[in-house]
C-alpha cells in the first residue's frame, strides 16, 4: 500500500492549474469562463448526459479525456450523469443513425426543461464522413433541436470545453 | 501452403468439385459449387482450420458469397455463387460457430437466405428499412426509402427464460456511461446471470454502402473511421487491400511508419482499457495513473503526428506523415518514461488484493469455448488462442520483425487485464527497434488507376486482434465493394458466455475486458 501512496506523492497533481495558462491557453481560460457561468446558472453544477447516436467512438474516447486527471472537467462543476432525467444538457455525438434516432428522441423528451442540446464532432454538425443515407439521419439538427456545435473529428478535450462555455453563454442570452 | 493443399484435396475426394482457383494474397481463392457451402465448412473444421471472415457481393447477375479460412497463417478464400432469383444456400453456422452473426448481417443487406442457419433471426436490421429491402444489392439506392421516423426497434424476438424467480434486465440502448449503445438483455434469478444475449446493430451507419463508388483515398478516410479508437488498423488494411489489388509494395519506410502508428495505436488503447478495467472495480488511483499515461501518450501523437488519434495518417500507398531525428528522439524518451512508470504501477497494481479479488475468476472465458467462437486478439489471447498476424501471417514490416505473441489460458477478467499489459511490452520493445532502425526513403508512392474487377484482401493484425479488409473496384478506379471485418465480430459472442453464473454487477467490467466495438460491427 505504501508503494501507491509514494507513486501518488511522485506523480502530485497533475491537474493543469490556473497558473499553467501559457501551456494549454484554451482549456483553462475556457474551464474558468465555463465555472463562471455555471456558477451562476446551475448554482455550482452542470449534468451533462452524452448520447452516441451513430459515432464512430472516436469522439467518446475524447469526451473520456475530459475526466482524466489533467482536464478533470468536474472541478468546474461539470459532470457526466446516468440519466436523461437527471441532465441539463446532452452532449450527442455521431451522425444520428436511424436505428438510434428513436432512442435520441426519447432521451431528448426525458430530459426535463430547460434543456440544451450540444452537438459533438463532425458527424453530430453536419453528417461528417458518414451523411445523410438509408441508414443514417445526418446532423444531430435534422432530429432534435441543436443549440451549441463543436466541429472536430473528433474534437480535441480542448475544443469541448470550449463548446460547453459557448452552450452556458448562449442560453443567458437567451434569457 | 501444404494446409491449403491438404484442404483443397480434402474437399476434392469429398466430392466437392472446384469451380475455379486463384490467388488472391494472402489467400487461395476456392471457387465451389453453393450446395456444398456447407459441407465445405464441416470438412474445413474437422481439419482443424478456422473461419475467419464472411460476406457477399452483388455482381449484376449474380450474387457472391465468400467465407475466409484460416490454419496455421495460410488462408483459403472459399467463394460461391448463387442467382440473386433464388438466393439461398446452406449455412456454414451448424459448423462454425463463428459465422453466425456475418450470416445474418449478410441475410439482412444482400437478402440472401442461410438455408439451415440455427438463428434466422434479423441482426443488423431494426426498422430502417422492411425485410424485403437489401441495402447492399446494387438496385437498392443509397439514400434508400425511409420513413419520417424510424420507428423504435421494441419486438426484437429476443429469447425467453421462463420460472418463479427469474426476471429480465434490458438494458440500452443508451447506456449508464459514457459508451457506444446496444441492448443487453439479462435474465437473472437473484444476483446471478443465468443468460444474456446482445442486441446490437444501433450504429448501422451504412459504411459498406458508402464505401461504393468512393476513390481510394475516401476508402482511407472512411476505413478509418469504421471504429475510431481502430483508425490506424482499419485504414492499413483498406490500403493494404487497395494496394495489393494493384499489385504495388509501398516504400519500407512507410511500411515501417505504419507499423509505429499501429503500435501506438495498440498502446493507447490498452493503458486506456487497463484503466478503465480498474475503474470499474472502483480502483480509482490506477484508473487515473492510466490514463494520465494515455493523455501524454495522445499529447505525443498530437504533437509528433498532428492527431491525437492517428486519424488519416495512413493513406493508399503509404502515410501521411514523417519522422525527422527530433521526433524519433521525442518518442524514444516517450517510451523509456512509460517504461519506467509502468514497471512502478504495476507492481503497485499486482500487490493490490482487492483488485486481485474482483479480476480473478470473475467472467471465465475456457479456451474451449474460445475456440469454438474463433475469438481473436487479446480476448483470444487471454484463453489460450495465440493467432496472431503480425507474427502468423505476417505483413511487411513484421516480416522483418519478430513479433513475441503473450497468451494465457486461465481466461478471467485478470488474464484479459495482465494480457493487456504484456501486450503493451511487446509492442514498446517493436517500437524501439521500428524507431531504431526506420529505412531511408519515400514515405508514399502513387496508387496507379485500377481496372474494373481488382480486387484485394488485406489482414493486419489491430489492437483488437486480426482484422480482415476486402476490396474490389468497379468503373473508373471506384470502389465496388468495401467489407471489413473486424475482430468484435468473434469476439462480441463470447462476452455472452463470459457473464453466465457471473453476478449481475460484474456485467461491466465483464464487458470493459472484452471491449468489443460497437461501430465496427454494426457498420
Ligand atoms: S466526428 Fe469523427 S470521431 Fe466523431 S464520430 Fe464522427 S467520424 Fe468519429
Amino acid at each position: 500500500m505504501w508503494r501507491q501512496y509514494v507513486k501518488m506523492l511522485k506523480t502530485g497533481l497533475k491537474t493543469e492549474s490556473l497558473r499553467k495558462i501559457e501551456r494549454d491557453p484554451d482549456v483553462e481560460r475556457l474551464g474558468v469562463e465555463v465555472k463562471r457561468l455555471i456558477d451562476k446558472d446551475f448554482a455550482g453544477s452542470l449534468a451533462i448526459r452524452e448520447v452516441d447516436a451513430g459515432s464512430c467512438n472516436g469522439c467518446e474516447l475524447e469526451i473520456h479525456a475530459l475526466n482524466n486527471v489533467y482536464y478533470d472537467v468536474e472541478r468546474f462543476g461539470v459532470h457526466f450523469v446516468a440519466s436523461p432525467r437527471h441532465a441539463d444538457a446532452l452532449l450527442v455525438t455521431g451522425p444520428v443513425s436511424r436505428n438510434m434516432e428513436a432512442a435520441l428522441r426519447r432521451t431528448y423528451d426525458a430530459t426535463p426543461d430547460p434543456k440544451w442540446v450540444i452537438a459533438c464532432g463532425d458527424c453530430a454538425v453536419c453528417g461528417g464522413e458518414f451523411g445523410e443515407s438509408y441508414a443514417s439521419c445526418g446532423a444531430v439538427e435534422n432530429v432534435i433541436p441543436v443549440d451549441v456545435k463543436i466541429p472536430g473529428c473528433p474534437p480535441p478535450p480542448a475544443a469541448l470545453l470550449g463548446g460547453i462555455l459557448e452552450a452556458m453563454g448562449r442560453r443567458r442570452i437567451k434569457q | 501452403m501444404t494446409h491449403v493443399n491438404d484442404l483443397v484435396s480434402l474437399l476434392e475426394t469429398e466430392g466437392i468439385p472446384r469451380q475455379g482457383e486463384h490467388e488472391l494474397l494472402p489467400a487461395r481463392v476456392w471457387q465451389i459449387e453453393s450446395g456444398h457451402w456447407g459441407n465445405a465448412a464441416r470438412l474445413a473444421r474437422e481439419a482443424g482450420w478456422r473461419w475467419s471472415a464472411g460476406w457477399a457481393e452483388d455482381l449484376g447477375d449474380t450474387l457472391r458469397v465468400n467465407s475466409l479460412l484460416e490454419k496455421g497463417g495460410k488462408y483459403v478464400l472459399l467463394r460461391t455463387e448463387i442467382s440473386p432469383q433464388t438466393p439461398e444456400l446452406p449455412s456454414q453456422t451448424p459448423h462454425f460457430l463463428a459465422a453466425d452473426r456475418c450470416e445474418r448481417h449478410t441475410q439482412d443487406l444482400f437478402g440472401i437466405r442461410f438455408l439451415d442457419h440455427p438463428d434466422p433471426r434479423r441482426w443488423t436490421r431494426h426498422q430502417a428499412w422492411s425485410g424485403d429491402e437489401h441495402p447492399l444489392r446494387k438496385d437498392f439506392p443509397l439514400a434508400g426509402n425511409p420513413l419520417e421516423k424510424t420507428p423504435p426497434d421494441k419486438d426484437y424476438p429476443f429469447v425467453k427464460a421462463q420460472g418463479a424467480s427469474v426476471y429480465e434486465i434490458p438494458v440500452g440502448p443508451v447506456h449508464a456511461g459514457i459508451i457506444e449503445p446496444g441492448h443487453f438483455r439479462f435474465q437473472a434469478v437473484g444476483e446471478t446471470v443465468l443468460n444474456l444475449e446482445e442486441h446490437l446493430g444501433y450504429v448501422h451507419k451504412g459504411i459498406e454502402k458508402l464505401a461504393e463508388g468512393r476513390n481510394p483515398e475516401g476508402l482511407a478516410r472512411l476505413a478509418g473511421r469504421v471504429s475510431g479508437d481502430t483508425t490506424v488498423g482499419h485504414a492499413w488494411a483498406a490500403c493494404l487491400a487497395m494496394e495489393r489489388a494493384a499489385g504495388i509494395t509501398i516504400p519500407d519506410r512507410a511500411a515501417s511508419l505504419r507499423a509505429i502508428l499501429a503500435e501506438r495505436e495498440r498502446i493507447a488503447n490498452h493503458l486506456g482499457d487497463m484503466g478503465a478495467i480498474c475503474n470499474d472495480v472502483g480502483y480509482a488511483f490506477a484508473h487515473y495513473q492510466f490514463g494520465r499515461l494515455r493523455e501524454n501518450w495522445l499529447r505525443d501523437n498530437r504533437d509528433v503526428f498532428g492527431h491525437r488519434l492517428l486519424m488519416d495518417r495512413v493513406v493508399p500507398g503509404g502515410v501521411a506523415v514523417d519522422l525527422d531525428r527530433e521526433a524519433i528522439e521525442r518518442l524514444d524518451t516517450a517510451l523509456n518514461r512509460l517504461g519506467r512508470e509502468l514497471d512502478e504501477l504495476l507492481d503497485i497494481v499486482d500487490r493490490n488484493t482487492t483488485l486481485g479479488d474482483r479480476l480473478y475468476t470473475t467472467g471465465i472465458l475456457t479456451p474451449q469455448t474460445a475456440a469454438t467462437l474463433g475469438c481473436l486478439g487479446y480476448v483470444g489471447r487471454s484463453s489460450g488462442q495465440s493467432f496472431d498476424a503480425r507474427r502468423d501471417a505476417p505483413y511487411p514490416p513484421y516480416d522483418q520483425l519478430k513479433v513475441k505473441v503473450p497468451v494465457e489460458e486461465v481466461g478471467d477478467v485478470g488474464s484479459r487485464f495482465w494480457i493487456r499489459y504484456k501486450e503493451i511490452r511487446v509492442a514498446m520493445r517493436l517500437l524501439r527497434v521500428l524507431l531504431g532502425r526506420l529505412p531511408a526513403g519515400e514515405v508514399r508512392v502513387d496508387l496507379p488507376e485500377l481496372d474494373e474487377g481488382a480486387e484485394g484482401l488485406g489482414i493486419v493484425e489491430g489492437w483488437r486482434g486480426e482484422i480482415i479488409t476486402y476490396v474490389r473496384f468497379g468503373k473508373n478506379g471506384r470502389i465496388d465493394r468495401y467489407y471489413p471485418r473486424d475482430p468484435s465480430w468473434l469476439n462480441w459472442p463470447a462476452l455472452e458466455r463470459i457473464v453466465l453464473e457471473n453476478i449481475v454487477p460484474d456485467f461491466p467490467v465483464c464487458n470493459k475486458s472484452v471491449n468489443g466495438s460497437y461501430s465496427g460491427v454494426d457498420l
